[in-house]
């Protein structure tokens, strides 16, 4: 397999607080993994160091074969990184369709944008909402069309942060069957989440951080029998 | 689930050339489309072309001073309105090409259409002058109030540079500074024409200039805005973040906007200048910094028809006020700004259009 992220010897600290410590961490291209522990176990810390908005104290990241440690988050994206934050980054005053158009205005043009606008409103859903105010459509929808802006041009990786926070059950579900149909396309997803029954959906390999560094790595169910991970972690979301 | 297919962009038919550029005069991001909206635009300029028959010469002439100040308030609107970043400071770039015409136009003289060509490098100053000073806020992570207070210490330091020139040192070759008197005695823009260059002193001939140059900025902005680019813009002002994790290098887009804005301040800072053939520092002080600013957001800033309508209306009304004699035309800015922020927060011609358009359509159902 290919490794289409490396990353060696992060770290990185905020005045005395470590929220990257010695992060060794390899994602094989196609993978579907995800990236677990407690609140402060420094999880999006380590998505922002991916993502370019904090620069690492020392250690590189590694992207395709590249290295990506000194390039700025725009440059990231363009390599073919792409993210889902937790909170929908969408343009909420603006409509569906224009927040599709302005995501993939980059990389296609006339013709061929109108198309892929067309074929993401179908795979999420959201056909029905084209002009609608991105900021009136449900909490689940706009977490689809913002997987929707992040994926139309696939990027190599997708990053998601809590992609599942604040949704229905039915609403979770729906997600899961995207992001592996999205998998099954080739798209490596590396994602934070805390809900657990969505993690065991998804991810078929699973990183525990705590305390800003990695605790624990492997196959799900190992992770899950794992006593310590089950103290730091899910004996903690459990009291 | 329907899986996504990239299209192949190669076979996908697209329009090119004038044909696209044309369609992008209608779009998301500007007010009014289909043939009723563009009737009314050629009635409105068919009305303005018509104008001066019906007017005499000091009306028109009134009408040309008002067109002067409209490039500068669509460039703000570019800037604050689509970008999100509020400058106060558009002055700056207004002033500096004000006394750049004057110094080029006092040095090389009129001949030739060399005004023309002083117009140009002046406009190319404040555009130029706009993207160092965009350079060093944006890519120096400045944002919010603070790119307001930045861009109006810029206009207040020139404003007081400018005011203190008045010693006969100050000049740049045959252009006195002249301090806080202004500098006098450029030529207007000089059309050449055999038998004797045309002189453009407010009047007739000057407004229809300005008319065409109004009417062209317009369309060339409505252009822009619904291009790649505009859409960019709004998605900076919207989501920052976001917009930058969707590959666009933001700092670069910010610069580019600002630069064109204070491109347009500087326009209107020439033709000023070539209007009234004076500047003084007091264009860059603080209540000249202010007037555009409620120029835009009383019209609209969230489109350029919004913007320019408005910065017409409330101009004209502002010298009415100024002329027929009240005392308190800067008191009554003021409270038309508080009204339209505590009331119309998209700007009260923006709102008046909009609430047109909805009965308008209900009317045709």
């Amino acid at each position: 397999m290919t490794r289409i992220l490396e990353v060696a010897k992060l770290n990185k600290s905020f005045g005395g607080v470590t929220v990257a410590r010695d992060i060794d961490f390899v994602l094989e291209a196609g993978a579907m993994h995800c990236l677990i522990g407690p609140n402060g176990a420094g999880k999006s810390s380590f998505f922002r160091l991916l993502l370019g908005e904090h620069a690492p104290d020392s250690g590189t990241i590694g992207f395709a074969g590249d290295d990506i440690t000194a390039l700025r988050s725009f440059q990231r994206i363009r390599k073919g990184i792409s993210v889902k934050f937790q909170v929908p980054g969408i343009f909420k005053a603006l409509s569906v369709r224009q927040n599709l158009e302005i995501a993939f205005q980059y990389h296609l043009h006339g013709a061929s944008l109108g198309e892929t606008v067309r074929r993401v409103l179908e795979f999420t859903n959201l056909t029905g909402e084209i002009h609608t105010p991105a900021g009136v459509l449900s909490h689940g929808q706009q977490q689809w069309l913002e997987i929707g802006m992040a994926v139309g041009v696939e990027p190599k990786l997708l990053l998601l942060d809590e992609p599942t926070a604040g949704m229905s059950p039915d609403e979770t579900r729906k997600t899961g069957e995207m992001l592996h149909e999205l998998n099954a396309r080739g798209i490596t997803i590396l994602a934070v989440e805390h809900d657990m029954a969505f993690v065991q959906q998804i991810a078929r390999s699973v990183t525990v951080l705590h305390m800003g560094a990695i605790f624990a790595e492997g196959d799900i169910d190992e992770i899950t029998a794992h006593p310590g991970v089950q103290e730091i972690y899910l004996g903690a979301a459990d009291d | 689930m329907n899986p996504i297919e990239l299209p192949d962009a190669s076979k996908a038919p697209a329009r090119r050339g004038l044909k696209l550029w044309l369609s992008r005069l209608e779009g998301p991001q500007t007010m009014g489309r289909g043939p009723v909206f563009w009737a009314v635009v050629v009635l409105a300029v068919l009305a303005a072309v018509s104008y001066p028959a019906f007017a005499n010469d000091y009306v028109v002439g009134n009408a040309a001073y008002f067109f002067v100040w409209t490039f500068m308030a669509m460039g703000l609107g570019v800037v604050w309105g689509y970008c999100g970043a509020l400058s106060f400071g558009q002055t700056a770039f207004f002033g500096l090409a004000g006394y750049a015409y004057g110094v080029i136009t006092i040095n090389i003289g009129s001949a030739f259409g060399a005004t023309w060509l002083a117009l140009l490098l002046a406009v190319a100053l404040g555009g130029v002058f706009a993207l160092l000073i965009g350079y060093f806020m944006f890519y120096g992570r400045i944002k919010g109030v603070f790119v307001g207070i930045v861009t109006l210490s810029v206009t207040l330091v020139l404003e007081t540079f400018m005011a203190q020139t008045a010693g006969p040192q100050w000049r740049i070759g045959d252009a006195r500074l002249n301090g806080f008197n202004g500098m006098s005695g450029m030529p207007p823009l000089t059309v050449p024409w055999p038998g004797g260059d045309i002189m453009l002193y407010s009047g007739t001939a000057l407004y229809y200039v300005l008319l065409g140059m109004v009417v062209l900025c317009y369309l060339g902005l409505r252009v822009l805005l619904n291009a790649p680019f505009g859409n960019v813009l709004v998605a900076i002002r919207e989501n920052p973040e976001r917009a930058e994790m969707l590959g666009y290098d933001i700092r670069l887009y910010q610069m580019l906007a600002f630069g064109l804005g204070g491109a347009l301040a500087g326009l209107s800072g020439a033709l000023y200048t070539a209007w009234g053939q004076y500047i003084t520092p007091s264009s860059m002080g603080l209540t000249a910094a202010a007037l555009p600013i409620v120029w835009v957001a009383v019209g609209g800033r969230r489109d350029i028809t919004a913007t320019l309508l408005g910065c017409l209306l409330v101009i004209a009304g502002f010298q009415s006020l100024t002329i027929y004699g009240s005392q308190y035309a800067l008191v009554v800015m003021g409270a038309l700004l508080v009204f339209t922020v505590l009331v119309t927060p998209d700007g009260l011609v923006f709102t008046a259009i909009n609430r047109m358009g909805r009965l308008f359509k209900r009317v045709r159902r």
